[in-house]
């Protein structure tokens, strides 16, 4: 075997010659010996003789990729469409899916991941006690008995994940933070990057004084150098040593946004039941299943519950408290809040995109059957010379492979500038997504997967019917080229239908996707969004004592009120459309049910716009020693008191800890508005004056209206705060644009979902071309015995737009239909709009009507020039 | 064509006929296809067309070996010369040929 392979690469050079001498000294000898031998095809015997020499197989796919190149070369214009379209559909496809890959489907990179399990409480806690930070998943002292149970796992840690302030106070940098229990790097399988991680020795009383750093973080904000006693940072205004950083792979448990400084989980002085702030994952023991770790923390609940009941609630919540089971959950692909946002909006992309690259493959479809029938001729002609049918359909095989080859790297590139696009829309100013991208092989497998299908069976089917018809016959009828390709051409005309009805769904998803992102944008919530500075002040280091909290509070919120430009200042509990909620169950008479509530200074309503509609607003006279007042929003009123006049009337609010059950008169009423959100319904609402809150603590959210820039108000504030009462920390921003923060999923999916259908539109008005243009060739000759005939102009371009029309009207119909179906799909990220929304279906249609039309007069004009004398020379 | 008054080759038989031939000393290819003519009484013709394709395969097979020399009348030509791997590989192949020559003669006298 291998002597032959090498006696083959020898002689190869030497071989044609060689053969070429041997055969005329033969002849030449029979010749001379007037001895007739049979001499036979002497090109076939040649050949023979060579194939047998060389390596027919790899030589004639070398050469079929040059004649393909040749080939595709000769007619630009069909491979620019045919590239533009695959490489649209192959990127927007591979973006997508690997966006979705990274978001969704990887496992996290470390030790084992289907090993981790998450503890969670099944069903979740449904809004009960406080919850701080981004995964509130446990409490302390939960996270303390389950450590005394760890039975199922190997190794179990608690975390918690929020931002720190790094640096000094007048220059502070917000960075992610993670806090994580002793147990953490070795429960991961994370060894150090350089110096050491941290253990169960770091964990202690708060404040912690160690820390570690993620590479990224060392290598940008630490220079690099490496750590020693002398690397420290600020976090939080407390000097904290760092030992050691994480490997470059590490992203901590949550995927899409990187924690850049790991802090030991430390201890709180007092250990309050109802503040739920910490998540907790273990490594599950080898025989130990999810739902076998499952039943036992199923087991353990009770007891568990019953140790760690907070007190202070009412009996209602206390025994709904009890009732809680915990559960293990596969946390392999760790947590992301990326993942619970993004997930629907991700997989609805997926789709859209998928529809991309079907209208593509179906562009490429009727590029290569057009192609084919063009090429019958030369099929005929090849396979009358001698070609195997295998060595035909060999060389479209191989076409289509250098077809899909070339336009699956094109989609790579593209997917590249797509992903990151993607990636783009959904970072905000102050918080950028990290998502590892990589080309991994499933994403390569994915996509040229695709590729290749589509190209093998557009360009094999058609050739193989091709191959079945008799060389004269193809040859005769290839010349005029009007009585084959019946069949073909309505495969094609079912080809464009699909294309047109494909693309009127893409664009009907499009403008809903737009509208709704505009709804979102200039939607009313009822309050003032613009020309507001969110200040968040902190002063744990101010050294004030708790009794005096809301005297300070004052004297802060007069400083900020005394600022030059500053119209109006409020402090509020809970900055509204950000997302926070606080929520006390309520009783008035004897209904019962759930009202918001919020703390908020006298001047709150005025500073956000919010109109009176009843009564009268909370006063400096509402002190901490005067009655208990509230006002109520219109829901509330309509649904706890029969839209009966509030004022005057009573509410008391459920027991809970820290907050005991309290009586609030009401005094006044507001218009609605919206809450934490701008989606969802109004809920009923109180608000009660800052100087009756219960729970004071050393923290305050202000709300400022100025005719000033937001960086000026800030920097002013800053610059104040720090002058009188240094130890105060002051950050802060732009109301409007973190509520715009708040849009990004439906900005990104208007923007996406506009590029897509427009993109999809585009290749439709491309396969609509094409078809016209074919369906013109195909019938010259008829159209110049018509224009011989007296035909005029305009009825020859009618009889073609009579043709297109068709085509467009099925696709309508079928479009139509088929966007009233997918639509259902998209109502959940709809804001205010129905997905079967008239206004949009017919902007649709007529935007596609109005691009078919301009894609098929352009040919059908030409074919009115057709010349008869031209056009029938042939027949 | 009148192909049937001549006898032609049984698949495999024009290996063995090429081998036998070479066994004399080395040959070119017209000569090789001489010799089997003559051998046989004139009776078998070797195609042009069936001997070079059998003597490129019997080279790669390295039965055979071939070498550029001069002919009998000062041409160039290219001479074949048996291996030692082509004489075992003739003297296997001609017991087969016996024995199934031999078969069909007692299958055809009965």
């Amino acid at each position: 075997m291998i002597r032959r392979f090498l006696l083959k690469l020898i002689r190869r050079r030497r071989l044609e010659q060689d053969l070429e001498a041997e055969l005329a000294f033969h002849r030449q000898m029979s010749d001379q010996h007037r001895n007739p031998i049979l001499l036979g095809n002497a090109t076939s015997i040649k050949e023979q003789g060579l194939d047998l020499w060389r390596f027919p197989l790899l030589e004639n796919l070398g050469r079929d990729l040059i004649y393909a190149g040749r080939g595709l070369r000769r007619s630009p214009a069909m491979l620019v469409c045919a590239l533009f379209s695959l490489g649209l559909g192959i990127g927007a496809n591979t973006a997508v899916f690997q966006l979705l890959d990274a978001v969704r489907l990887r496992t996290l990179p470390v030790y084992k991941p289907q090993e981790l399990a998450a503890v969670r409480i099944v069903g979740g806690d449904r809004g009960m006690g406080i919850h701080n930070g981004e995964y509130p998943e446990l409490t302390r002292p939960i996270w303390h008995e389950l450590k005394n149970h760890q039975e199922p796992f190997s190794g179990i840690f608690a975390w918690r994940a929020s931002r720190v302030n790094i640096g000094e106070d007048s220059d502070l940098r917000s960075v992610r933070a993670m806090w994580v229990t002793g147990d953490f790097f070795h429960v991961m399988g994370i060894q150090a990057w350089s110096g050491q991680l941290l253990s169960a020795e770091d964990e202690g009383v708060c404040p912690g004084s160690t820390a570690v750093v993620s590479y990224a973080y060392w290598r940008n904000e630490l220079g690099g150098a490496p750590v020693g006693r002398s690397t420290t940072l600020l976090v939080d205004g407390v000097r904290t040593q760092i030992v050691g950083v994480t490997p470059p792979h590490f992203i901590g448990l949550s995927i899409g946004d990187r924690s850049d400084i790991i802090l030991p989980l430390c201890r709180p002085k007092e250990l309050r039941r109802d503040i739920f702030d910490v998540a907790v994952m273990g490594r599950l023991r080898p025989g130990w299943s999810l739902r076998r770790a499952s039943e036992y923390l199923q087991s353990l609940s009770s007891g568990l519950f019953q140790t760690t009941v907070p007190s202070g609630f009412s009996s209602q919540l206390t025994h709904r408290y009890q009732r809680f089971r915990l559960g293990a959950f596969s946390a392999s692909a760790g947590v992301s809040l990326l993942r619970k946002q993004y997930d629907s909006s991700l997989w609805l992309l997926f789709g859209i995109t998928g529809l991309v690259l079907l209208i593509a493959c179906a562009n490429l479809a009727n590029l290569l059957l057009a192609r084919a029938s063009t090429r019958d001729r030369e099929m005929a002609v090849r396979s009358a010379l001698g070609a195997s049918r295998h060595r035909l359909l060999g060389q479209l095989v191989v076409e289509g492979m250098l077809l899909a080859g070339v336009g699956a790297l094109l989609g790579l590139a593209l997917a590249q500038v797509f992903s990151r696009l993607i990636i783009w829309g959904l970072s905000t100013e102050d918080n950028s997504v990290v998502l590892p991208l990589a080309m991994d092989w499933r994403v390569l497998l994915f996509t040229s997967g695709i590729a290749a299908l589509t190209c093998i069976a557009f360009a094999v089917v058609p050739a193989k019917r091709a191959m079945n018809a008799e060389p004269a016959s193809a040859m005769k009828s290839a010349a005029r080229g009007t009585t084959t390709g019946h069949e073909r051409s309505y495969l094609r005309r079912g080809l464009v239908v699909m294309q047109i009805a494909v693309s009127l769904t893409l664009l009907v998803g499009a403008l809903l996707f737009v509208r709704s992102f505009r709804n979102l944008v200039t939607f009313d919530p009822g309050m003032r969004e613009s020309g507001i500075t969110v200040a968040f002040l902190a002063f744990p280091r101010a050294h004030i004592a708790p009794d005096r909290y809301k005297d300070f509070q004052r004297q802060l919120l007069d400083d900020v009120q005394s600022i030059p430009g500053v119209l109006n200042v409020a402090s509020t509990t809970n900055v509204p459309l950000l997302g926070g909620s606080w929520e006390h169950g309520i009783r008035i008479g004897s209904v019962q049910g759930l009202s918001k509530f919020t703390w908020v200074s006298p001047d709150y309503f005025k500073t956000m716009g919010i109109r009176l509609i009843a009564g009268r607003n909370i006063n400096r006279s509402d002190t901490s020693g005067s009655q208990r007042v509230a006002m109520v929003n219109q829901t509330f009123v309509h649904r706890y008191l029969s839209d009966t006049n509030p004022v005057g009337q009573m509410l008391r609010t459920d027991p809970e800890p820290g907050y005991p059950s309290t009586l609030y008169r009401i005094v006044g009423v507001i218009r609605d508005t919206k809450y934490n959100s701008l989606r969802g319904e109004t809920p009923p609402m109180a608000f009660a004056p800052a100087s009756q809150f219960p729970d004071p603590w050393p923290f305050m959210s202000l709300l400022i209206h100025s005719n000033a820039s937001v960086t000026e108000v800030l920097s002013a504030v800053k610059r104040t705060i720090a002058r009188k009462h240094p130890g105060v920390v002051v950050t802060g921003g732009d109301f409007q644009s973190w509520i715009r923060d708040g849009m990004v999923g439906e900005r990104l999916m208007a923007m996406l979902a506009g590029l897509f259908g427009l993109i999809a539109a585009l290749l439709a008005m491309v396969g609509l071309y094409g078809v016209i243009a074919y369906l013109i060739a195909s019938r010259r000759p008829e159209i110049g015995i018509r224009i011989a005939l007296g035909a005029t102009r305009g009825q020859i371009i009618g009889m073609i737009m009579g043709e297109a029309w068709g085509l467009l009207f099925t696709g309508i119909v079928a479009g139509t239909i088929l966007s009233l179906i997918a639509g259902r799909s998209a109502s959940a990220l709809l804001f205010d709009l129905k997905p079967y929304d008239p206004l949009t279906l017919v902007v649709a249609t007529l935007g596609l009507t109005a691009i078919s039309l301009i894609a098929s007069f352009i040919p059908a004009r030409r074919a009115s020039t057709i010349d008869p004398t031209v056009a029938l020379r042939y027949e | 064509m009148g192909k049937s008054a001549q006898p032609t080759l049984l698949q495999g038989t024009l290996d063995l006929l090429i081998l036998h031939a070479l066994q004399r000393g080395a040959l070119h290819g017209y000569a090789i296809a001489q010799t089997i003519h003559l051998l046989s009484d004139e009776v078998l013709r070797v195609e042009e067309g069936s001997l070079y394709p059998a003597l490129y395969r019997l080279e790669l097979d390295g039965a055979i070996t071939a070498q550029w020399g001069l002919s009998e009348n000062n041409r160039k030509a290219k001479y074949y010369t048996i291996t030692r791997r082509g004489k075992k590989l003739v003297s296997d192949q001609e017991a087969i040929w016996n024995r199934l020559s031999a078969a069909v003669q007692r299958v055809l006298a009965r």
